[in-house]
């Protein structure tokens, strides 16, 4: 057994990226997330490691089938995605990208909420340099604009944690369900992280922002932490069934009319993980095992896409599809590693999408989710209309938009290449992802009815979008913007604060100005009176200031004698 | 890249194209029909969804699922839509 905490070869090693020269730091990149896999490997199930800190005894490491599988995932992820990014000499993005990666294996590997606290926020930190680190105004404000969503996140997290070591006495990070309200604040953070709807915004808002090399980092490690947190905590949790319901459905319709290629990836992406999260809801067995393979399967296909669209963002300096189309022509690896990419997330026999999404749905089915099953069967039908046609559709094919670029450099179809092998074995040889998911496995996915009906799904999904395509019903890729809830806090937020200002600031000053006005009317009033000519100031001749005490004396007089 | 622009790719000919959307309909075809020889099993238990069962289900329902969804989500532009710098 190994001594060394999972998360410390991609989190120190990150840390220590940029001393060293480009030619070594690229060697690193790759090797740092094999070591800690190989580091990653001799842990067996139910180690356990504790760290005393300020009073409290910190579970660090807790390693189960569960977390083992997420820390296995991470580090695939991580080399992927590193290997992706060789070609830059950013150290910053290479610093923080294992950094990053690093927090996310800490966190699945974490026992306790405090330990998950520090690596959720630490999460937040690292990540949002694969924004900044794009330039300009833009990716400033969208990364501000991330943080400040991920760090509220924390908080919530945090509240909820202190309010329930206040009630239990415990941090055991173990299942809380939604019974009280501290449960019900930590469930809030993490459905945050999850992009639940009306807390995706800032999903689709950054990742479209960040480098081309960094959302490949973003995709894969802050949704699949949430909802290994969800697995771990919240399984079973009825609500979940209909959260991911909405999340696999509303998604679909924002990507078929998005004109930016990666934006329509960061819909797709809320949509695969509305699968997870129905699967986690079903509860323990089927349900979670499904929503953790698609999990694993997902950071890789989605990853995958990513990395095309990247690449094609690199080359050509464009991603809307508008902008795009005909780029078979230039880029045939880049092409063709899209289309693996994008049937497996559509789900073809074969490949790794098929083989878990559709124990997500047998278990909807088992429990007997009419009305869920059936929404996931029309987002599994969205999907491939979207992610897998429109994708490498609008990019590679469609109307040749002219553009004529050098393939991808070969860092990046290495990176690719894996991931798309990767995609293809796992989706053949289903049984040694299988065996690695936390509740034993009964199901078969390579039955002759399955085959055949999803292939039938498929393809006429497909024909739908033939036919809408030739009779010009498909809607046309448009330079343009679609609003979703963010524009609340984009438009309808400060829009009302410029209104209230507008309608304010004239009665701020009318108070003001009156009030000054008041004081200085008395003010000219004291000074009248008492002032250098005030009447209250004169001097007075000694004779009338005799007469005036003799009145008075006088009046003294007549009253005391009457 | 040395490749010219006037090179001639697979997809350039217009015919090309052609035989394979019609191959795809072929294949479409020969997918729903295959509805009529072998025997499926139901994902529900029996009776919850009948329709399951029934010939070309999944082939309709995919088709008019993805009909629907481009249609509602053109109409969706309407209401949502704006230009690019809407939020600058």
């Amino acid at each position: 057994m190994s001594s060394l905490h999972p998360a410390f070869f991609l989190l120190f090693g990150g840390l220590l990226l940029p001393l060293l020269p480009l030619q070594a730091r690229r060697v690193a990149l790759v090797l740092l997330p094999l070591i800690g896999l190989y580091n990653l490997i001799g842990y067996d199930v139910g180690a356990s490691q504790t760290y005393a800190f300020a009073g409290y005894e910190l579970h660090i490491v807790r390693a189960d089938k569960l977390s083992l599988l997420f820390g296995y995932l991470f580090h695939i992820a991580a080399f992927l995605a590193g290997l992706y990014a060789l070609h830059l000499k950013d150290r910053l993005q290479h610093m923080t990208g294992f950094m990053y990666a690093g927090a996310a294996v800490g966190a699945v590997f974490a026992g306790d909420l405090l330990t998950l606290f520090i690596f959720w926020e630490l999460l937040a930190i690292t990540s949002v340099f694969q924004i900044w680190a794009r330039g300009g105004t833009k990716a400033i404000n969208t990364g501000t604009r991330y943080l400040l969503i991920h760090i509220s996140s924390g908080l919530l997290l945090l509240v909820g944690t202190a309010l329930h070591y206040q009630q239990t006495g415990s941090l055991a990070l173990n299942h809380l369900g939604i019974d009280t309200w501290a449960t019900r604040l930590i469930f809030l953070g993490v459905g945050v992280k999850c992009a639940f709807p009306l807390l995706h915004t800032w999903l689709v808002d950054s990742y479209p922002e960040a480098t081309p090399t960094g959302t490949v980092f973003l995709s894969a490690f802050t949704t699949k932490t949430a909802v290994y947190v969800l697995a771990r905590c919240f399984a079973g949790t009825e609500y979940l069934i209909y959260i991911g319901g909405a999340m696999a459905m509303f998604p679909i319709f924002y990507a078929v009319i998005e004109n930016d290629l990666r934006k329509v990836l960061g819909y797709s992406m809320i949509n695969q993980i509305g699968f997870m999260v129905v699967g986690v809801g079903l509860g323990p067995g089927m349900g979670v095992n499904g929503a953790v393979a698609h999990a694993f399967n997902d950071v890789i296909f989605k990853g995958l896409l990513f990395m095309s669209m990247g690449a094609v963002l690199y080359r050509t300096g464009k991603i809307n599809g508008s902008d795009l189309g005909g780029l078979y022509k230039s880029m045939p690896w880049t092409c063709g590693f899209c289309i693996v990419g994008a049937s497996s997330i559509s789900a073809f026999p074969l490949f790794s999408g098929f083989i878990s999404k559709s124990m997500i749905m047998q278990a909807a089915a088992n429990e007997g989710h009419l009305a869920i099953w059936l929404m996931l069967l029309f987002a599994s039908a969205g999907v491939f209309h979207h992610a897998g046609i429109k994708i490498p559709f609008f990019a590679f094919f469609s109307h040749d938009s002219g553009i004529r670029c050098e393939e991808a450099p070969r860092n990046m179809l290495w990176a690719m290449g894996i991931g798309a092998t990767l995609c293809i074995a796992i989706g053949s040889f289903p049984q040694y992802l299988y065996g690695l998911l936390p509740y034993p496995v009964d199901y078969e996915p390579y039955t002759t009815t399955h085959v055949v009906l999803q292939l039938q799904l498929l393809f006429f999904s497909a024909l739908a979008f033939v036919i809408l395509k030739l009779t010009n019903l498909y809607p046309p890729e448009l330079r343009s913007l679609n609003i979703d809830v963010d524009w609340s806090h984009r438009k309808l937020l400060p829009s009302a604060a410029r209104l209230f200002m507008q309608i304010a600031t004239p009665l701020r000053d009318g108070f003001i100005n009156g009030g000054k006005r008041l004081i200085f009317a008395l003010v000219e009033q004291v000074r009248q009176h008492h002032g250098p000519t005030g009447i209250f100031a004169r001097t007075w001749l000694t004779s009338s200031s005799v007469l005036v005490v003799i009145i008075f004396l006088a009046l003294y007089l007549l009253l005391y004698f009457q | 890249m040395a490749e010219t622009k006037n090179k001639k790719h697979f997809f350039d000919e217009i015919r090309t194209v052609h035989r394979l959307i019609w191959a795809f309909f072929v294949l479409c075809a020969l997918l729903v029909g295959l509805d009529l020889v072998f025997h499926r099993h139901l994902s529900f238990e029996e009776g919850v969804l009948p329709a399951e069962g029934w010939f070309g289900f999944y082939a309709i329902y995919g088709f008019v699922a993805c009909v629907l969804l481009v249609l509602a989500a053109t109409q969706m532009r309407k209401v949502l839509m704006r230009g690019e710098d809407y939020y600058e």
